[in-house]
């Protein structure tokens, strides 16, 4: 069974689907309309630098309040008996489940003025708006990918052998000092992954901004989005400035864990 | 510390739960905006008159089957090649499959528009149903190749060879004996294209043309004009079918476990 022969199909394909379109990316990005060399398309593209910073800023703190958030629930979730744990997986995972723009449409339903938040503040006499800010769409963000981060976490540390712990126990170490030495390290794969589940799709993500955030929150998807149904080469451009930075941080966010870890 | 955890999770459900108790409250609201006005079920009735919801429900079934179908075979098929490569060859062919998965969604669904816009003019086809397939194809085998990897490489070799020593031909071979042990993996990697394909709006939104529609098209045109409790019965029903199906699969699970723990 040493054969090569069945990957050819799907190597067309991703030749076909994948590095192609990225060369028309390529193409568009360096040339103008007329179809010449030029970085036009690049100067435009730094026009949008504050949306762009703004992006990777919330995408930052989404992913850090996720982290913070799923940490505890992992970790309680992979000590309980199998059962408990196949079910609470399951709870988590059913809203993954939900179509991506009815979740963030049903935070517009519970936040709007009048709506079930704001009637609930009133009672105790708190008006603000609630809708239509950066920390709506910072919300909307962790509702929409904290299961992505629960869930390597707690593939982590379920695998991590609860011997281990005991014995750090029998060995003198309080509960932070187990934690800090034994569970965590154990846990940087499942750290990465999730982050990376995270932190890829809320830079890049559009329509949140534009649904739960003002009119001064729209994020580099909504751009690319905008831009891209009348000028192709800007469009291209900032695509193109996106999937590099990404890379970016993924090598990066490589060297503090191993390959493999990201791939599973 | 225990009942802190305990505590601790039932907030995050709730967190979780929230939206989803929100749409099913309000798709029972005989009023049209966020206060309550009584019991009704018209927005069912209203959901299942409307000719354009039923046909987007159609397409996206037909795409998520249609693509996961293909994007399995292809996986299966490219995991089966790809583990025979070595080397650079491997390491190469592994990132560029991993492109899609990496990749931005707003990416990978522009540089397709662009893509198939160009090869549209040039071939005069327009982009519809069989540009949105070809892209789910594209963006589902990735996940079936990384599913069905691992599982090829802990196949324990000899039993194919010795499925060859009993007579069967090279195909009888992969057919009888390779393909059930990939069994799985092949199983997870469909599990996840069709429901990747099912959720996916990025990617459809631009590579859908002028008129096909999808669900999650639809739900995006619908929940645009802000109000619209069709969309809360929509989503309550698709929260009612996504419980059946992870119970079922759950509990599936658990008798297989079960089955597997009399034979040993």
């Amino acid at each position: 069974m040493r054969l090569k022969r069945p990957g050819i199909p799907y190597i067309i394909w991703m030749v076909v689907f994948t590095l192609i379109p990225i060369v028309f990316i390529l193409f568009y990005a360096f040339t103008d309309r007329s179809g010449a060399f030029s970085f036009q398309a690049f100067f435009k593209a730094f026009g949008y630098t504050d949306v762009f910073l703004r992006s990777i800023w919330i995408a930052f703190i989404s992913t850090f309040i996720c982290l913070v958030l799923a940490y505890p629930l992992a970790y309680f979730m992979s000590r309980l008996k199998q059962s408990t744990q196949n079910l609470l997986t399951m709870i988590i995972m059913i809203p993954m489940w939900m179509n991506f723009l009815l979740r963030i449409y049903a935070w517009v339903t519970l936040l709007q003025n009048n709506g079930p938040i704001d009637t609930l503040l009133g009672f105790f006499g708190i008006h603000t708006q609630l809708l239509g800010n950066q920390g709506a769409v910072i919300l909307g963000m962790v509702y929409e990918y904290l299961p992505f981060m629960v869930l390597p976490l707690y593939t982590v540390m379920a695998k991590i052998d609860s011997g281990l712990i005991e014995a750090a126990d029998d060995l003198g170490a309080n509960r932070l000092s187990t934690l800090r030495k034994v569970v965590f390290p154990l846990s940087v794969p499942g750290i990465i992954s999730g982050v990376t589940m995270v932190f890829v799709p809320s830079a890049s993500t559009f329509l949140v901004a534009q649904y739960l955030g003002g009119t001064g929150d729209i994020m580099i998807g909504d751009v690319i989005d905008k831009i891209f149904w009348s000028d192709q080469n800007t469009g291209s451009a900032i695509a193109l400035i996106l999937m590099v930075a990404i890379f970016i941080f993924l090598v990066i966010l490589n060297f503090f864990g191993d390959e493999e870890a990201i791939a599973a | 510390m225990k009942k802190l955890y305990k505590i601790y999770t039932a907030l995050i459900i709730f967190f979780m739960y929230m939206p989803v108790a929100v749409f099913i409250i309000f798709s029972f609201n005989d009023g049209k905006t966020s206060v309550w006005k009584g019991f009704s079920l018209r927005w069912y009735a209203n959901l299942f008159q409307d000719k354009l919801i039923m046909n987007a429900l159609w397409n996206t079934l037909i795409i998520a089957v249609i693509a996961s179908v293909i994007a399995t075979i292809l996986g299966t098929l490219a995991a089966i090649g790809i583990n025979n490569f070595s080397g650079r060859k491997r390491i190469i062919l592994l990132n560029v499959s991993n492109i899609p998965i990496l990749s931005p969604d707003v990416v990978t669904g522009v540089s397709l528009m662009l893509m198939f816009t160009i090869v549209g003019v040039a071939f005069h086809f327009q982009m519809g149903f069989w540009t949105v397939l070809l892209a789910h194809i594209s963006f589902c085998a990735p996940y079936v190749v990384l599913s069905v990897l691992p599982r090829i490489r802990h196949m324990d070799y000899s039993i194919y060879e010795a499925a060859l020593d009993l007579g069967c031909n090279q195909f009888q071979a992969f057919g009888k004996v390779v393909i059930h042990e990939l069994m799985p993996g092949i199983f997870t990697g469909f599990l996840m294209s069709f429901t990747y394909s099912l959720d996916d709006f990025v990617i459809t939104y631009f590579t859908k043309g002028a008129s096909f529609q999808t669900l999650s098209i639809k739900i995006y045109t619908m929940t645009h004009q802000r109000i619209n409790p069709k969309v809360n019965a929509l989503s309550a029903l698709m929260f009612l079918a996504i419980v059946i199906i992870m119970v079922t699969i759950n509990l599936k699970d658990r008798h297989d476990e079960k089955k597997r723990g009399v034979i040993h």
